[in-house]
């Protein structure tokens, strides 16, 4: 579902985030993407989710090369991953409806709909009922489960999360994190950056370590996917 | 029909919120609005004061008749004769023959002095051809030409025109048309910098949700569709308040206006701007807002891309 070829991404101010990194994650897997603060995790969600294009290498999501996809064909690359921030990045000044349903207002989806689906994805996220409080009326916790909702509204297969958890105590954390175990099981592929190894460790998914850029463990597709190709193959494949 | 539904309800929805922004702001946006309602009044007023001066003075202007004093001793037959000959030379629409005897009648009725012209042996007024040009041959140069063409005849005595007033009257319409050009198009280059200038600043304002929204997916026409609707409801609610403005002013100077006309003796009344001007200012309002609109959001909101 998503492939790094030999991928290296330099920012503008000269800073490598990312050398020569490949890694192959298969439809449906949950991944944990580890490593200290300013490894490289958020680099990688950045690429999967089109936020950045790598200076070399290739990057591929659902078959799509990021870095040859036309301008115009963003904005439906975008629609197939959900994304999840550390800081939610919810419209403050709109009620949680509204930010929920953002997903499927740029899609033209039609209203009777849109609002059946933003009460099923609240429920999922046990706020329902909630739908006209503004977020800031919500705690960290429901905000961030404001996050999840609208990032999963619309479906997408690929769902990325950048430290879900970092503002979150560890119950509420493990909360979040079978949330995101459920829609795996409904065969999401995931993605989640973070620091919080206890947890990882807890719900014993494959954990790809970064560190100063570079992959240092679980760089290739594990049992999973037992068919997947490794990264030799990988290589090969170019 | 369904697709079509959800488009008109998505543009329905992206209409209302904008209009739910202006009136959140209801301070800000009326100041916009009334800048833009002056700006689109000047213009609209100046047509309107150049429509009616030519309308009050349209008696005069338009009957640039060119009047033919014959001789004294010309009779009445040769008269006839003469009018005759003059209704056939291209560029005259009507010649009209006031005969000595009525002149002289309309003269004892309207003079006051009825009873001093009794004493009177003769006649001492001539017969009078009144030539009316028809519209294509009344400009300065032919009515000097057709002067000049009468006055030729060895029956006519005097061929008056005031073509000096009817030039003067001439350059001043030209001079105020153009002036309403000028206006209008300084007037049209300052609605689309006001309302550019404050879609761009609620582009920068509503940055946050710009970067949400796109990363959701929305496309750049999504995310400016809104401010499409902005821009048009500001050229909208502008060219309204104009219409406003004109029309409480034409109200105003309604009264004096026909007081003055009366005291001239004329039933001239003030026109206001009719339907299809209406329509215009109406149209030009909208027209520029979303021009305005649509070149500012084409640069600044392709180039807000969400950041992670």
């Amino acid at each position: 579902m998503i492939v790094f070829d030999r991928v290296s991404k330099r920012y503008p101010n000269g800073r490598e985030a990312l050398t020569n990194v490949s890694l192959r994650i298969e439809p449906g897997e949950m991944v944990f993407l580890t490593g200290r603060s300013g490894a490289g995790k958020s680099s990688v969600l950045k690429l999967v989710a089109l936020l950045e294009r790598p200076t070399r290498g290739t990057v591929t999501v659902d078959g799509a090369n990021t870095s040859t996809l036309p301008s115009r064909a963003i904005p439906a690359f975008r629609r197939k991953i959900g994304v999840v921030f550390q800081d939610h990045k919810l419209l403050m000044d709109r009620p949680v409806f509204d930010n929920v349903a953002l997903p499927l207002i740029v899609t033209d989806t039609p209203l009777r709909e849109i609002d059946r689906r933003v009460r099923a994805a609240l429920d999922q996220v046990g706020l329902l009922g909630r739908e006209r409080v503004a977020p800031l009326e919500l705690s960290v916790g429901e905000q961030q489960r404001v996050g999840i909702a609208r990032a999963v509204i619309s479906k997408p297969p690929v769902l990325i999360a950048d430290e879900p958890t970092g503002n979150l105590d560890h119950g509420l954390a493990l909360e979040v994190m079978r949330l995101f175990k459920r829609f795996q099981e409904v065969g999401v592929t995931i993605v989640i950056a973070t620091h919080d190894l206890q947890l990882v460790q807890e719900f014993g998914q494959r954990e790809i370590h970064i560190d100063d850029g570079k992959i240092v463990s679980g760089g290739a597709s594990s049992g999973a996917a037992p068919d997947a190709a490794a990264l030799p193959n990988l290589q090969a494949h170019r | 029909m369904s697709a079509l539904s959800t488009w008109g309800a998505r543009h329905l929805q992206a209409c209302l919120g904008a209009l739910g922004r202006l009136s959140r702001q209801p301070l800000s946006s009326l100041l916009t609005v009334m800048v833009l309602a002056l700006a689109l009044a000047l213009p609209a007023g100046l047509w309107l004061f150049v429509s009616n001066a030519r309308a009050a003075t349209g008696g005069v202007a338009d009957a640039v008749d060119v009047t033919v004093y014959l001789k004294a001793d010309v009779p009445l037959a040769k008269a006839q004769q003469l009018a005759a000959s003059a209704r056939e030379r291209s560029g005259v629409a009507a010649v009209t023959l006031t005969s000595a005897d009525e002149a002289l009648a309309e003269f004892r009725e309207f003079s006051g002095f009825g009873a001093a012209l009794e004493t009177l042996e003769g006649n001492p007024l001539p017969h009078v051809l009144n030539v009316r040009p028809t519209a294509g041959a009344d400009g300065p140069l032919e009515i000097e030409t057709m002067k000049r063409y009468f006055a030729a005849w060895p029956e006519v005595e005097l061929v008056q025109v005031d073509t000096e007033w009817v030039q003067r009257l001439g350059a001043i319409l030209d001079l105020m048309r153009r002036a309403l050009a000028i206006a209008a198009l300084v007037v049209g280059i300052a609605v689309l910098a006001v309302i550019g200038n404050t879609i761009r600043l609620e582009v920068d304002r509503r940055r946050a949700e710009i970067e949400v929204t796109k990363l959701v997916g929305g496309s750049n026409a999504f995310v400016r569709r809104p401010f499409l609707y902005t821009g048009l409801l500001y050229g909208l609610a502008g060219a309204l308040l104009a219409w406003a403005i004109v029309a409480i002013s034409i109200a105003v100077l309604a009264a004096p206006v026909g007081t003055l006309a009366a005291l001239y003796g004329s039933r001239f009344g003030l026109s206001g701007l009719a339907l299809r001007e209406v329509g215009l200012l109406l149209g030009t309002g909208l027209l520029l807002g979303l021009l305005a609109a649509w070149v500012v959001t084409a640069r600044n909101i392709a180039r807000i891309e969400p950041r992670a």
